[in-house]
């Protein structure tokens, strides 16, 4: 098992108190697996990625634990953290295309950086551009500025850069977000390829895009506001959703064919709760058509059938009647 | 790059131009006749008043249309020829001010540089540690918010009235006379220390201020997250978001270095201190056209070529407006 995480449960404090972005997260991850992690925006997504790799005021460790290669990763403890980062666990942040130095040549600030991080930096150059090339990019970009860049290629040379120690476990947290439909679609099948060669063991994809998770994920991960809602294999949450929020979720996605002058595009009517003082028992109670008066107490997160969790008291309810 | 430059170039002088036209217009538009405060001083007969009123008149070319004044203005420049002065008359204005200048450099050079030096480095200390930040950074505000005279009176009552260990007035001892002695250079270091202090406390407040800032928004960018994440050591970071927190401080010291020359003028008075500054509030005093334009005139051509060697800096240390430029060709 990759990742282990266990009710990890992270706090923003602000001057009007806790904001309860991440509650009682439980999942793993398992080697070589692709998992993505979706839901909208203001969910906890990027917290769940900011929490296991860089957790730092104002987020605040509530409790929980978290295991890497069955190994405790002390999220909570920065100064520990820093022998897990990059060399164990690393990231491809969402703001890849000013993530390096702008007044720093490109090779020296890998250099300087693989040097700060006592990496032997003549036997790691080779690797770094046999991976250049691998992602498309000419070993000149090492002797260029990162304004020289287009925003494309500064992404993937962050993707390089990050991967460049083989990490266990790579975060790529809305990589896809800012690129053309074909380009995202080169960089998802980067992401693959990378798993493929074990330059990462195993890839936690953030996005909102569903399509994306459909083309290369293994497994998905559905979030809603601050709580996992539903993990399962991609074809799962993709063709068989159970939450009713993953359900409406798929549902809400354009299809192929049907033309929207006539049927319009369905959402899913209401608001994501505030999470400074959220709503006791299911927080997607008040979007929920199938709410049930149990709803007002928290549901668990349970496995319904084999790898597929549902934190719904309609889908533990008939668990218990079969 | 040389298209760069040359267009540089090019609103350099157009700048010099319409700067030194406003130059000399201001002075002229004083109220009042210098002449006729050249000829009160005399203490002249009315009848040898007017003959001596209309030779001065044509001596200093005022007697002519104020266009023709304005060429002759030009023409005088190109040749070198900064005038005479009104005050000092009959000596020529350029001899004055090249008197004035070293004192202008030996207090303001020693004074900006310091300052910028010292400033950034505890700003960027500053910007680490709490307790620091706690008492660097409010005594920083304090200071840059002071005005000069104020500080400047303060100290000189301080240390020259109730203390009496630092003279307060003047570049030298009185009884003195310039000459390459170890007592006059002594006389010149313990006049000096009081206007320098001044001086050097006001900046040094600003430059730890601003650099504080600039660290802080530094470290808060994306690429210092980024290697946080990667698990940097905070040396490397730090030392990252210096060097990019330093530009907008070159650019500042820069443009102080160029008004180097325009001295410190309320510094000055209030020491006595016979650099620029001082010349100029002299020149108003006293009508002096020559003189005022000739002082302006070094703070014009000061200002500009500091400008110049920000630009032709900035293309060495920042790579964002090297490569601006290969855009451009």
């Amino acid at each position: 098992m990759s990742l282990q995480v266990d009710d990890l449960t992270l706090y923003y404090q602000t001057l009007h108190g806790d904001v309860k972005a991440l509650e009682g997260a439980t999942f793993s991850v398992a080697d070589g697996e692709i998992m993505g992690l979706a839901g909208e925006s203001g969910c906890g997504k990027s917290t769940l990625a900011n929490g296991l790799i860089l957790l730092k005021p104002p987020m605040r460790f509530v409790h929980g634990s978290v295991r890497l290669d069955d190994e405790e990763l002390p999220v909570w403890d920065t100064d520990r953290m820093d022998a897990f980062r990059f060399r164990r666990i690393s990231i491809v942040p969402q703001y890849a295309m000013n993530a390096l130095n702008p007044t720093r040549k490109i090779g020296k600030m890998t250099v300087e950086l693989l040097r700060s991080r006592k990496v032997d930096v003549r036997s790691t150059l080779p690797e770094l551009e046999r991976r250049l090339d691998l992602v498309g990019l000419s070993h000149e970009v090492l002797g260029m500025y990162p304004i020289e860049l287009s925003g494309g290629m500064k992404q993937r040379m962050v993707m390089v850069l990050s991967t460049l120690l083989d990490p266990s476990l790579l975060m790529a947290d809305e990589i896809t977000s800012a690129l053309d439909v074909s380009t995202q679609k080169a960089v998802a099948r980067m992401l693959v390829e990378f798993r493929d060669r074990r330059f990462v063991k195993s890839l936690m994809v953030i996005t909102h895009d569903l399509s994306i998770l459909n083309q290369i994920a293994d497994s998905i991960l559905i979030m809603y506001a601050g709580r996992l809602a539903e993990k399962g294999s991609t074809d799962r949450i993709i063709n068989a959703p159970r939450h009713p929020y993953t359900r409406l979720l798929i549902a809400s996605l354009p299809k192929v064919g049907v033309r929207h002058r006539q049927t319009r595009l369905t959402g899913i009517p209401g608001s994501p709760p505030f999470l400074l003082h959220p709503p006791v028992g299911c927080r997607f109670r008040e979007r929920c058509p199938a709410a049930l008066p149990e709803c007002g107490e928290e549901p668990p997160f349970v496995e319904i059938e084999k790898g597929h969790y549902v934190a719904c008291w309609r889908e533990s309810g008939t668990d218990a009647e079969a | 790059m040389s298209k760069y430059f040359r267009r540089k170039l090019f609103i350099y002088v157009l700048t010099f131009f319409l700067a030194v036209t406003i130059d000399w217009l201001i002075p002229r538009f004083m109220p009042g006749n210098p002449i006729q405060v050249l000829i009160a001083r005399a203490n002249l007969k009315a009848e040898s008043a007017k003959v001596v009123y209309s030779y001065y008149m044509r001596a200093f070319g005022l007697d002519v249309p104020i266009w023709n004044q304005y060429a002759n203005f030009w023409n005088a420049l190109f040749h070198g020829d900064f005038g005479t002065s009104l005050w000092l008359f009959p000596q020529p204005v350029i001899k004055i001010i090249l008197r004035a200048v070293p004192y202008d450099i030996l207090l303001l050079l020693p004074a900006i540089l310091l300052s910028w030096f010292a400033g950034n480095k505890f700003g960027a200390f500053a910007a680490r540690s709490k307790w620091l930040d706690n008492t660097v950074s409010p005594l920083g505000y304090v200071l840059t918010a002071t005005p000069y005279m104020w500080l400047g009176m303060l100290l000189a009552w301080t240390f020259g009235i109730v203390l009496r260990v630092l003279p307060f007035s003047g570049a030298y001892s009185y009884a003195l006379m310039p000459t390459l002695s170890w007592i006059f250079i002594w006389s010149l270091l313990e006049h000096w220390i009081l206007p320098f202090v001044s001086l050097f406390m006001v900046m040094f407040g600003g430059w730890a201020i601003g650099m504080r800032n600039m660290i802080i928004y530094e470290l808060e960018a994306d690429y210092s997250h980024y290697l946080e994440t990667l698990g940097a050591p905070r040396r490397l970071i730090r030392r990252y978001a210096f060097r990019n927190a330093l530009l907008p401080q070159i650019t500042g010291l820069a443009l102080q270095l160029g008004v180097i020359v325009a001295g410190a003028l309320v510094t000055e008075i209030v020491f006595s201190y016979p650099g620029i500054g001082y010349l100029i509030l002299q020149a108003i005093q006293n009508h002096d056209y020559f003189l005022l334009q000739g002082c302006f005139l070094f703070v014009i051509i000061g200002v500009l070529l500091a400008n110049l060697a920000i630009d032709v800096t900035y293309v060495l240390v920042d790579p964002r407006t090297r490569t601006g430029m290969q855009g451009e060709r």
